[in-house]
This record gives C-alpha cells, structure tokens and sequence, in this order.
C-alpha cells in the first residue's frame, strides 16, 4: 500500500544522470554514482554470459551420455562459469554497484575519497574483464575456476595465463575498491554519524573492503607463483620440478575462502537494509548484526583447510580447520534470528525487494545449514567434489548473493534511475527465482550424497531424473533473471517519476532527490539519531 | 535407484553405460552402503539431515507466523517496540554453539577411524593417471579400473598420481582421498558385503575426468585367493621389485659402501642434518626420486636420482621389493642381494669400519 505522507514531489533536475550527456561525460566521470552505473552495465552482461555457459551445462546434464557438448567444451563451459561468475559478477557485484552509489551517500558526503582511483578500478576492471573474455574468444580455459596444480601448470592446453591475467588485473581493482571504502568510511561520515549510527549495509560493506584488501593480494601472488611455473617451468607446485602442489591449494584457498564472504557479507548488509525498511523497525540487536559481520571478516581467514579435508594434509590440521568451520556458523546464525526477530512487532509490507529479504533468509539459511553438513569431517570425506557442495554453495552465491543484489537492486533502484520499477513483474520474477532456484539446486543435495561427482558430463543413468528436474529448475531461473533486465531497462526510460523517499526509509541516501544531484546533498547532512529511528508505538504485545 | 550393479549390465561395453553409480530408474535418497563406515557416516548424515529440517522448518514456520500477523495493515501502520535483551542475544548464540560442538566431536570421531587403518589390512597398491586407475595387488597381481578385494577384511590402499591430482571415490563405503603426484596418500576401507561398486575420479583431472571410473570387486576372501593365484602372473611385487633393483644396478653401492637395505623397512634412520625419519613408504619413494632431500648419517650424498628411470608402479615394487629385505645375523649374506658376493659385502663392511 501507499501512504501519501511519505511521497514527496521529486525534486526537478539536475541530476547525476542529466550532468553531462556526452562519452567523455561518462567514461571519464569522477562521480561514483555514474561509476556505479558504468559497473552496474559491465557486470550485467558478464552475468548473463556466465548465465549462458551455465545454461548449457545443464542441457547437457539433461541426459547422462555427452551429446550437446563433449568432454573438452565442457571442461571449457564449467571453467568459464565459474571464473566469470566468481570474478567478473559476484565479487565485484553489490560492492561495486551498490556500495559505489551507497558508499558516500550513506555518509553523507559528495563522493568517495579518491574518486579517480574509483575511475581506475573500473578500467582496471574492463581490462582483467575484456582479457579474461578474449581468453573465452581464442578457446578458452579447461583448468576449473580453482585452477588446481599440477594440471594448470604443466598439462592443460588451454590459455589459462591469458585468463590468469585478466584475473590479475581484476584483482588491483578490488584493492582499490576496498581501500576506497574503508578510508571513506573512517574519515568521511557526516557530522553526528558515529560508528553505531552506521547503517547495517556499511558495516557488512566496511568488513568485505577489509577482506578485498588483505585477501586479494594473495590471489594476486598465487596467480604471479602460477604463471611463473606455467611459463619458464620454475618449480613451485609439480612435484616434477621440486613444487609442492599442496601449496597451491592453501594458496588458493587462503584467499579464496575469505573470497566466500567477499560474495555473501554485502548480501548480509543488503539484507538488514530491507528487513528494516519494510517492517518499519529498527534492526534488532544493531550491535550484534554490525560485530557480527566484522565477526564474520575476521574467521574467514581461518578456514581455509576446510577445503583440503581429503587433499592430504594432516589430520589434526583438518580437525582444527572443521572447528573453526563450525564457529564461523555462529555469526551467520546470529543474524538469521535478529533478522527474524526484527520483523517480531513490525508493520510489514510485501512489496519486490521485501520479497527477495524473505527468500533470502530461507535460502541462507539451507545454504548455511548444509555448510555445517560440510564442516563435519565424517560427512566431508564422502561430499567433498560431489554436486552436494556445488548445490550448497549455490544456495549461498545464488540463493544469497544474487537473491540480496536483485533485492537491493530494486530497493534502491528508484533512487539511481529516478523512476519506480513495475511492481507486478517484480514480484512475478522474484517468486519464479525462488522456484526456478530451489527446484535447480535442491536435487543436487540428493544427487551429491548419492555420489554423483562435480564436473562430470557423463553420469549414470540412474541419476538422470534429478538432473532432468535441476535443468528444469534453471529454465525457470533463467525467465526470472530476464525479466528485470527488461523491465528495469523500460523503468529507467519509462517508468513513472520516483519520490525521494518512496519507502518511508531511513538512511541519508532518502533524505535527497531520486536521482540525486551530483553532489549528493545540497549541505551536508548532520546525523542527530541512530539509523533505522522509526516512529514506534508503545504497546504491549501478547 | 540402487547402487548395486544389475546382470544385464555386466554384459554392456564398458564405457558406454557401466559408468557410474545408480543404474535403475526409482529414486533413493541413500546409496547403498557396503561398509561399517558407509552405515557410521549415514547416521551422522540422517541426524544432520533431520535437524537441519527441524530448525528450516521452525524458521520458516516463525517467519510465516511474523508475516501474517504483522503485515502492514489498518491498525498496525507503526511497528511496535520490541525490547532488546543481551539475553537474548547470548542464548541464540550459546545453544546452536553447543550443538556444533557436539555435532564437530562426531564428525571428527569418524574422520580419525577413517584416517588410521588396523595393522592387518591387506595392502594394495594404486597409480592414478589421466585417465585411468592403475593397481597392483603384493602378490603380483596387476589391474586396470578393476580393484577385487577381499569382502570383510581391511583394505589399505596406498596411492600416488603419475601426472595431475586425482581423488580415488568410492561411494559405496563412503570414503575419498585425493591421488596426488610426488606423494603418497592412504586409504583403507573393509566391505561388508560381497558385490560389485563403483569406483570413481572426484577431482578434475583433465578431459576424460568424467570416464576414469572403475568398479571394486568385493569377494568372499577364499574365493579372492582363488582370484590372486588365478590371476596371478608368477611375480609377486616384490620379485618384480628385484628386478628393477637389478635393471637399475642399485645393487652397486647398496651391497657395498651405500647404506645396507636389510631390515630397513619401519626402522628409524638417522640423518646427516641430526634429524631421525621413520623408513616408510614416503621416505623409501623420497630416496629413490630426490635422493639428495635426506642423507643418511655417515653417508655422502653421491646418489643420482632415479626419478626418470623408474615408473610411479616400479617405485612401489622397489620398496616392496626392500621391505622383503629381512634384518639378518651379523656377519652373513642375504642371498637375494643381488649383485653382491660374500667377499664383496664384508669388504665394504670392512672398509666403513676401517674409516
């Protein structure tokens, strides 16, 4: 429902998106809001070209023998999934749209500390992505997106330094990113805006830069370590020139564990967002949530073994890393119930992105749930590289992430484009990617613990059927992912004026125009009360 | 859908539709387990499945109830103030901690089982390479994809990769372990019942990842004695070892001035750099292929690799070969040293001594 109160005439331009209507007005813009479009464009269409490979991996899983593609052009498929998806999308995905247009506006200031540095991680971007493409072009890489020694040095044929390289580059432009964030966030808040005023999104996006920064570095070693192995056979990792490859895969996993939460912690900040906003209620125990994705930060870096369970290592390392596994569920759990527990005595709507919030608790809460089925080294041993993981961390990456980038998409997409999204069509999408999502990934449980390994394109007839719901399932998610592609993209152009603040929210970015000027705020802001201060009324509840 | 290999797909080639796990159309939600460990890591399973569903259930149910009741709407157009409590807080946290940790102290029992293989297992021996699992059997027995076993004893495998990591799968007994190159790794597992199982790659490994696949033969353990002398090709692994031992003319220091090779096997060695090593099947493959990585105490690292002259399985036959070689009385010869007279022996004792 509407409430008149709320809904202020939007202000007349200028705006961000009117300043300036040529190329260079655009591509060489200092204005994080455009930087987020210019991000917002780039990662859409690595999305849907992730989304193609992963399309046809399941048409060829429709039938156990390989007929829609053969061994080598799946090996391909799969790799190129996931390298785009992990690379190209999801990590840079709510950080770089979201908290690019968030970031300053959510702080009260005009832009971002160092907004040419913002420029240059969204080329550096272009060029890790348009590498990473032209590796796809000239035939790809077959190594998966983990790129596991010995056979990525020495045995694979394919062009895994072109691809290694643009993963490289791409990686300087989450440095930047992150560093962007975490100095914006400790010298830029508005007069008044304490820590614990901070909205929820900026502590989850506060404690992912902190990942981007001290993380990445490592990948970006990895990769150097890698090449160097792969070009001039310097020994590192093939056990044939004196490596260790075991040493690849604590690399590897030591950035891209944290690289895990990197792609879920801005989905958990999206979320409290949301839950707040359409209960009309402060998020219950701030506190908790805010320490809880710091929490969160903190023990990614300490789980990393937890992917090596029957890689050889040692067993009492394995027993620490399964403990530390286990306590990193603590957090996560700690916010599912606050979330739960702030729609307790709310005044709830069910509007698109309040949709998603709900979805999302539901399918973080499976993916989390089947992640503690993984910390368990008794049930790992047997799971491990079996379709059980790929479904489980598809309910995180997907069921989460995605679910939270579509939500926080449409919450804040009036205040980007200025104009209101189709109601109808988003419900209609954010409900057919519920169903499409669950009946694709769920049978991969069953088919994990029934034995069917990852990676594989021929498989046992006997596990034909849940494989032929899964591709069911993706077709459906496949409808829900267009949709808003269409309907947005009419919305931006079409779709009826937005007022300031057209879900009665609190947080600074509301408190200016839809679309807001390129400065933001015509004065800066002064912050007088925690966020989420929503009218409240005193009465018992039964 | 049953794990459990049906007659008339014995009769199919190969490759074409023998290739995994499930080959009727039904649909379990369990495979079939063929060890005690297959039933142990079921119950875990079952009882992580049915709490998980316990707490989806109750989170989907409070979340219902909360959307329902407190959906915006004449009358509750304002939220209600909730009091926040660190109580709260700390019971939401505190009991799913306990749980964990209960639930971790299960899942680690199993793993640690899983991990130490009883002394009387019947070792058998596996290369993995792309794209195929390669085994030899201490009897001499040698099998591509096919690995019988004796059903009710303790199996232990010991694994190394030929090229990239592999990851040997049964999912029958619910246990994998990855194969990797320039290592060894173990496995063990004891079937509980006589069948037919799959035997699968679960780490990528290249092109035909997805078709290195083979079965494991469970048989009745007189029957699979039967198999061993049956199959057998007249050379046990360790008389193959000798072989290689004499194609390599190892024999030319290791009977003379090299450190001796008698009774070698399980003891500990002390080294140049003061450290002591357990003489195992990893350190017995070091000294082969990098012999330069540890000196034997009082020795010179005078030892070219054998790295390229030897093959993953030859290696292994090697040291089957020298775990054969029994300590013996002071002062005789082993007979089976080849290369090596009396005279020679004693006189490369003598000189050490006169050193």
């Amino acid at each position: 429902m509407t409430n008149p109160e709320w809904i202020t005439e939007p202000l007349a331009p200028p705006s961000y998106l009117n300043n300036g209507y040529g190329w260079r007005s655009w591509f060489l813009t200092t204005d994080h809001k455009r930087i987020a479009l210019l991000y917002l464009i780039s990662i859409t269409g690595f999305f849907f070209l992730g989304g193609f490979f992963a399309m046809m991996i399941r048409l060829e899983l429709l039938t156990p023998q390989p007929d829609l593609l053969q061994s080598d052009t799946y090996n391909r498929f799969f790799t190129m999934h996931g390298v785009i998806m992990v690379w190209f999308f999801l990590i840079p995905s709510i950080p770089t749209v979201l908290g690019n247009f968030l970031v300053p506006m959510m702080v009260g200031a005009k832009d971002l500390a160092f907004p040419r540095l913002n420029l240059l991680s969204w080329y550096l971007f272009m060029i890790g992505g348009i590498l990473a493409f032209s590796s796809i072009v000239i035939g790809g890489v077959d190594t998966g997106w983990t790129f596991y020694t010995p056979y990525s040095t020495t045995y694979s044929n394919t062009h895994v330094l072109w691809m290694a390289l643009g993963i490289f580059i791409a990686g300087f432009s989450s440095i930047i990113t992150g560093l962007n964030f975490i100095i914006t966030i400790h010298t830029m808040r508005a007069p008044g805006l304490t820590w614990f005023r901070l909205p929820l999104f900026l502590w989850s996006t506060y404690s992912t830069s902190l990942i981007l920064v001290l993380a990445t570095p490592v990948l970006a070693i990895t990769l150097v370590l890698m090449g160097l192995e792969r070009a001039f056979g310097i020994g590192i990792f093939d056990p044939a020139l004196g490596g260790d490859p075991l040493l690849f895969q604590h690399l590897f996993w030591f950035y891209s564990h944290p690289a895990v939460y990197i792609m879920i912690l801005p989905g958990l900040g999206v979320e409290s967002e949301l839950i707040s906003t359409f209960s009309r209620r402060n998020v219950f125990g701030y506190r908790y949530v805010a320490m809880a994705s710091v929490a969160i930060a903190v023990f990614s870096f300490l789980v990393w073994g937890h992917h090596l369970f029957v890689a050889g290592q040692s067993v009492y390392i394995a027993l620490a890393f399964s403990f530390l596994s286990y306590l990193i569920a603590i957090p996560s759990a700690i916010k599912i119930f606050n979330w739960m527990a702030t729609l307790y005595g709310g005044s709830i709507s069910f509007e698109t992105p309040m949709l998603y919030a709900l979805f999302f608790i539901g399918l973080f809460t499976i993916g989390g749930l089947t992640g503690l089925f993984l910390a368990a080294l008794g049930i790992d041993v047997h799971v491990t590289d079996t379709y059980f993981v790929v479904a489980h961390f598809h309910y995180i990456m997907v069921g989460g992430m995605v679910v939270a980038y579509l939500g926080g998409m449409h919450y804040w997409w009036p205040k980007i484009s200025g104009r209101m999204y189709p109601e109808r069509f988003g419900q209609v999408s954010a409900f057919l990617i519920f169903i499409g999502f669950n009946l694709t990934f769920f049978p991969q449980f069953i088919l994990g613990y029934l034995g069917m390994p990852r990676r594989y394109h021929a498989y046992a007839e006997g596990f034909q059927t849940l494989n032929v719901m899964s591709t069911a399932g993706a077709s459906i998610l496949a409808v829900g992912y267009v949709l808003p592609l269409f309907y947005l993209a009419w919305s931006f152009f079409r779709g009826p004026l937005a007022p300031t603040n057209p879900w009665g929210a609190t947080g600074l970015e509301w408190k200016t125009a839809s679309p807001p000027p390129t400065e933001n705020f015509e004065e800066t802001p002064v912050v007088t009360e925690e966020t989420y201060r929503f009218p409240v009324r005193e009465e018992m509840l039964v | 859908m049953s794990l459990e290999a049906t007659d008339d797909e014995e009769s199919r080639p190969e490759g074409e539709h023998g290739r995994g796990n499930c080959m009727t159309s039904g649909l379990d939600l369990f495979p079939q387990a063929a060890s005690a460990n297959a039933q142990t890591v079921d119950q875990l399973y079952l009882a992580f499945v049915i709490a998980s569903a316990v707490i989806v259930a109750a989170i989907f149910l409070i979340i219902l109830v909360f959307v329902v009741r407190f959906r915006r709407r004449e009358g509750n157009l304002v939220a209600r103030r909730v009091k926040e409590s660190t109580l709260v807080e700390l019971t939401w946290s505190g009991i799913p901690l306990l749980i964990l940790m209960g639930a971790f102290v299960w899942g680690a029992k199993i793993y640690f089982d899983e991990a130490v293989p009883p002394a009387n297992s019947t070792e058998i021996y596996v290369v993995g390479k792309q794209w195929m699992w390669k085994l030899q059997h201490p009897e001499g027995n040698r099998e591509i994809n096919e690995l019988h076993v004796p059903a009710g004893r303790p199996v232990k495998l010991v694994m190394t990769s030929e090229d990239v990591i592999h990851s040997f799968f049964i999912p029958a007994f619910r246990i994998k372990q990855d194969v990797l190159p320039g290592r060894y790794t173990q496995l063990w597992f004891q079937a509980s019942t006589e069948g037919r199982f799959p035997l699968l790659c679960a780490e990528y490994c290249g092109t035909n990842h997805s078709r290195m696949h083979g079965w494991v033969y469970a048989m009745a353990p007189a029957e699979y004695q039967r198999w061993l002398s049956g199959e057998a090709t007249g050379e046990t692994m360790s008389e193959a070892g000798q072989k290689v031992f004499h194609r390599l003319a190892c024999a030319t220091c290791h009977a003379r001035d090299g450190p001796p090779l008698q009774g070698l096997y399980g003891r500990r060695v002390p080294l140049s750099d003061g450290s002591v090593v357990l003489a195992d099947d990893a350190y017995l493959r070091r000294s082969i292929v990098d012999p330069a990585a540890q000196i034997v105490r009082g020795y010179e690292p005078i030892m070219p690799t054998f790295a390229s002259n030897a093959t993953e399985e030859e290696i292994l036959q090697l040291i089957a070969y020298i775990r054969s070689l029994k300590n013996l009385p002071a002062g005789s010869l082993p007979e089976n040293v080849p290369g090596g007279t009396k005279n020679q022996n004693e006189g490369a004792a003598n000189e050490r001594k006169q050193q």
